[in-house]
C-alpha cells in the first residue's frame, strides 16, 4: 500500500472567461443579431441595405466631392473627374446668403451678435444644474426679444435700418420658428384653460378660435395675411410682411398647442383639483402650482412634436415670397455661374443636414428633459 | 378643390377692388423713394441673385432702368421674389409697383386680370433639346420620339398640338417639376426635352455633359415675356413701356454705356431727341429730360443687357434670334422718341 497524498485545492480556481462566442462583440451580436435564423436573415438584409445607401452617400458627400473652386467649371465632370460628387464651393459661395439672406453685408455682425446672445442665454437655461435660473429666464424672454428686435431691425441707437424684406435664409427660419415656439406655448396654455373653463363666453371664444385656426391650412393663413389683408385695411396702414407672417404662424401653432395641453389637463385626476380646493387655493394657484406642472410634464412629447413640426413648417413662408433657408437655396439654384449636374443634390444635402441638426437636437433635448423630470416613469 | 374655389373668389374680389387702385403709382414711388419690383424666385438669366446677393438678370435690369429713369439711381429698387401663382395677386394688391417676371402676354391675362402688359422684353418660345448623337437637324424628324416635359403646363399642350399638326407619333413622359424633368432627360429616360428655349439653355448647364446636347432650331409656340402693370394708371403704364422702348431705341441708334459721351455731343436729330439735348420728351412722361441718359449710363441699352444676362456674354449664351432689332433680322421694334 502506498500512501497517496490527497490533492486538495486550497482556494477556488479562477473562473475561466466565458467562451469567445458568448462574450464581447461577438457574444452580443450572437445574442441580439443572430439568435435565430430569421433574425440572422434580417440582420444581413439590413447590413446590405445600409451598405447600399451609405456607400454612395459617403462617396457623393466626401470622397468624390469637390472642395475648392471658383465657379461651375471646377465642379463639372470634365475637370472634377467622371464620378459626380457634391460641389461644396457652391455652398461656400452662397453660404452668407443661406444664413443671412439679403441682409446687407456690412451689417452681418448684427445678426451674428443676435445669434450669439441667444445662444449664450439659452444654453445655461437648458442645463438643469446651471445657476441663476430666474434671472436667466427674465433675460431670455424679457430682454433678449427687445435686444434682438433693435439689433436686427435697427433704425435706433445709431443702427442702420434694415427692412425685413431683405432678411432671409437661416435667419428667417429661426426668427419664424422661435417666435412661433415662444408665443405658441403661453397662448396655447391660456386657450386650453379657456376651453375647459366654466364661463360660457370664454369657453365659446376659445373653442371658436381653436377650431377656426385648426380648420384652415397654414398656407391659406399665410396667403391671406400677405395678400388679402392689405386689401381690407386702409391704404395708410402698412403692416410689415414678415410681422404678418409671424402673427399668423404664432396664432396657428397656438391653436395646435392648446389641444396638446388640453390633452394633458384631461389626464389630471379630479382629486388633484379637489385637493387644491381643499387647501384653499384659488383658480390660478390651482392651475399654476398643482395642475399645469403635472399636465405639461405629461405632454412634453406632444409639445416638442409641435415645435419640430413648426420648425419644418417655416419653409412654407416661401409661398408668400419670404425666403427662408430653403427659399434662399432655391434662388441660389438659379445662378447660371454655378449650374452643374450636382448642384441640386449638393444644395438639398446641405439643407437636409441643417434641418436634421436642429430637429434632432430638439428631440434629444426633450428626451433628456423628460427623464430629468421623471415624466415617463409613472 | 375648396382652396381653388376660395382662390377664385379672392381673385374676383381683387379684380374688382384693383379697378379702384390709385392712379398715382409714380407719385407713390417717388414719395417712397424706391421702386418695388416683382421678379421670379430664381430664373437663370432673367432674375437670380449672384454670389453677393445682388439680383441680376434681364427682368431685373428693366426694373433698374425704371428706377434709374425716375430717381437717377438704378439702386433705388427693391425686389420682391414671387412665385408663378402669386405674381398677379401681388401686383393687383399693390404689394409691388411693376411685375417683371418672365410673364407670357396672353389675351386672357391682359383682359381679365385688371392688368396691362406694357411691352415685350423678350420673345421666348417652346423648343426642343436632343442628344447630338441622334444626329437630328429638325424637330420634324422627331417621329416616334419620347419627350420629357413638365406636367400641367402649356408646354404639354403645345407639344400635343405640334405633333398632331404634323401627324407624327410621340410618347410623353411628364414630371411634376422642372428639376425632375431635366434629371430624367439627363438619365436617358427620353430622347427629347421640351420647354421654353431660354429655359432649355439654362437647364443645359445642369446636364452631365452639356456639350453632347443641342437645341433644335424650331420654335413651336409664342411666349412673349414682358413687364406688367395695374389697370387704371396710364402714366405709369407709359413710363414702364417707354423705359423698354428707350433701351431699344438706344441700341438702334448706337447709344451705349461706352458711346454715351459722344451721343451727348451728337448732332444727329434722333440721337439728340433720345438723349434729351433736344425736346422735352422725358418731361411729357412725368420724368426728366435726361431720362434716357440716366438709363443708359447706369444700366445700358437693350443689346448690352441682353448680352450680359442671357446672350453670348453670359453662361447661357442664347443667340439674339427674334430678340434682335428689327433692322437686324429680329422683331424688337420700338416706336420713335419724338
Amino acid at each position: 500500500m502506498t500512501q497517496h497524498a490527497a490533492f486538495v485545492r486550497a482556494a477556488m480556481a479562477k473562473p475561466e472567461p466565458p467562451p469567445v462566442a458568448s462574450r464581447g462583440v461577438i457574444g452580443w451580436a450572437r445574442g441580439n443579431l443572430f439568435n435565430n435564423w430569421l433574425n440572422a436573415a434580417l440582420t444581413l438584409l439590413s447590413l446590405f441595405l445600409i451598405w447600399t445607401v451609405v456607400t454612395p452617400l459617403v462617396r457623393f458627400l466626401l470622397v468624390d466631392a469637390v472642395w475648392q473652386g471658383a465657379g461651375r467649371a471646377d465642379c463639372l465632370p470634365e475637370k472634377a473627374g467622371d464620378a459626380i460628387g457634391a460641389c461644396w464651393p457652391f455652398i461656400g459661395a452662397k453660404f452668407a446668403q443661406l444664413i443671412y439672406g439679403f441682409y446687407p453685408w456690412h451689417l452681418h455682425w448684427r445678426v451674428d451678435l443676435t445669434f450669439a446672445l441667444g445662444a449664450m442665454l439659452l444654453v445655461p437655461l437648458m442645463i438643469p444644474r446651471a445657476p441663476f435660473k430666474t434671472l436667466n429666464t427674465i433675460l431670455l424672454f424679457g430682454l433678449f426679444p427687445v435686444l434682438a428686435f433693435f439689433l436686427l431691425v435697427g433704425g435706433n441707437f445709431g443702427l442702420e435700418h434694415v427692412e425685413t424684406r431683405s432678411w432671409g435664409g437661416l435667419l428667417v427660419t429661426l426668427v419664424v420658428a422661435v417666435t412661433g415656439i415662444v408665443a405658441s406655448l403661453p397662448l396655447g396654455i391660456l386657450l386650453a384653460l379657456g376651453r375647459r373653463s366654466h364661463m360660457p363666453v370664454v369657453r365659446a371664444l376659445c373653442v371658436a378660435f381653436i377650431e377656426f385656426w385648426r380648420g384652415v391650412p397654414l398656407i391659406t393663413v399665410l396667403f391671406f395675411a400677405t395678400y388679402m389683408l392689405p386689401l381690407f385695411l386702409p391704404n395708410s396702414w402698412t403692416i410689415d410682411a414678415l410681422l404678418r407672417v409671424l402673427v399668423g404662424v404664432a396664432l396657428f401653432s397656438a391653436a395646435y398647442m392648446a389641444e396638446v395641453v388640453r390633452g394633458g389637463l384631461q389626464a389630471i385626476p379630479r382629486g388633484q383639483f379637489e385637493a387644491a380646493s381643499a387647501l384653499g387655493l384659488g383658480y390660478w394657484k390651482t392651475m399654476g402650482f398643482v395642475v399645469l406642472p403635472q399636465a405639461l410634464r405629461l405632454v412634453i412629447p406632444g409639445i416638442v412634436n409641435n415645435f419640430i413640426g413648426l420648425f419644418k413648417d417655416t419653409t412654407l413662408v416661401l409661398i408668400v415670397s419670404i425666403f427662408d433657408l430653403l427659399g434662399q437655396l432655391r434662388a441660389a439654384f438659379a445662378d447660371p455661374n454655378w449650374a452643374t449636374p450636382s448642384m441640386l443634390f449638393t444644395g438639398f444635402a446641405f439643407a437636409g443636414i441643417v434641418y436634421f441638426l436642429f430637429c434632432f437636437s430638439m428631440s434629444r433635448y426633450s428626451l433628456f428633459i423628460e427623464r430629468h423630470l421623471g415624466g415617463g416613469r409613472r | 378643390m375648396k382652396s381653388v374655389m376660395c382662390r377664385l373668389a379672392f381673385a374676383a374680389i381683387i379684380a374688382l377692388t384693383a379697378q379702384a387702385a390709385s392712379a398715382q403709382t409714380l407719385k407713390t414711388v417717388k414719395e417712397r423713394g424706391t421702386l418695388i419690383c416683382g421678379v421670379s424666385q430664381g430664373l437663370p438669366g432673367f432674375s437670380n441673385p449672384d454670389d453677393k446677393g445682388n439680383w441680376t438678370g434681364l427682368d431685373v435690369d428693366l426694373c433698374r432702368a425704371i428706377a434709374a429713369a425716375i430717381f437717377n439711381d438704378a439702386k433705388k429698387v427693391k425686389f420682391t421674389p414671387l412665385s408663378a401663382k402669386d405674381r398677379f395677386t401681388a401686383l393687383q394688391s399693390g404689394e409691388i409697383d411693376v411685375l417683371s417676371r418672365n410673364s407670357t402676354w396672353t389675351s386672357s391675362r391682359d383682359s381679365s386680370l385688371g392688368l396691362n402688359f406694357a411691352a415685350v422684353s423678350y420673345y421666348d418660345g417652346q423648343g426642343f433639346m436632343v442628344r447630338k448623337s441622334l444626329k437630328l437637324n429638325s424637330a420634324l424628324e422627331l417621329t416616334g420620339a419620347s419627350v420629357c416635359t413638365q406636367t400641367g403646363t402649356t408646354t404639354e399642350l403645345n407639344l400635343a398640338d405640334f405633333f398632331r399638326a404634323h401627324k407624327m407619333k410621340y410618347e410623353v413622359i411628364a414630371f411634376a417639376t422642372a428639376d425632375e424633368t431635366v434629371k430624367a432627360y439627363d438619365g436617358g429616360r427620353c430622347d427629347v426635352f421640351t420647354s421654353d428655349v431660354s429655359q432649355l439653355y439654362a437647364e443645359k448647364l445642369k446636364l452631365t455633359n452639356a456639350n453632347d446636347h443641342a437645341i433644335l432650331p424650331e420654335v413651336i409656340s409664342k411666349e412673349p415675356l414682358g413687364p406688367v402693370v395695374r389697370h387704371g394708371d396710364d402714366q405709369w403704364f407709359d413710363i414702364v413701356k417707354w423705359t423698354h422702348y428707350a433701351m431699344i431705341n438706344a441700341e438702334e441708334l448706337g447709344v451705349s454705356t461706352k458711346t454715351l459721351d459722344e451721343a451727348l455731343k451728337s448732332a444727329k436729330p434722333d440721337v439728340k431727341r433720345l438723349v434729351g439735348t433736344e425736346g422735352n420728351y422725358g418731361e411729357q412722361l412725368g420724368l426728366t429730360k435726361d431720362w434716357v441718359v440716366r438709363i443708359i449710363k447706369q444700366v445700358g441699352n437693350y443689346g448690352e443687357t441682353f448680352d450680359r444676362n442671357v446672350g453670348p456674354g453670359s453662361r447661357l449664351g442664347i443667340a439674339r434670334g427674334l430678340n434682335n432689332l428689327w433692322n437686324n433680322g429680329g422683331i424688337q421694334y420700338a416706336p420713335p422718341i419724338r
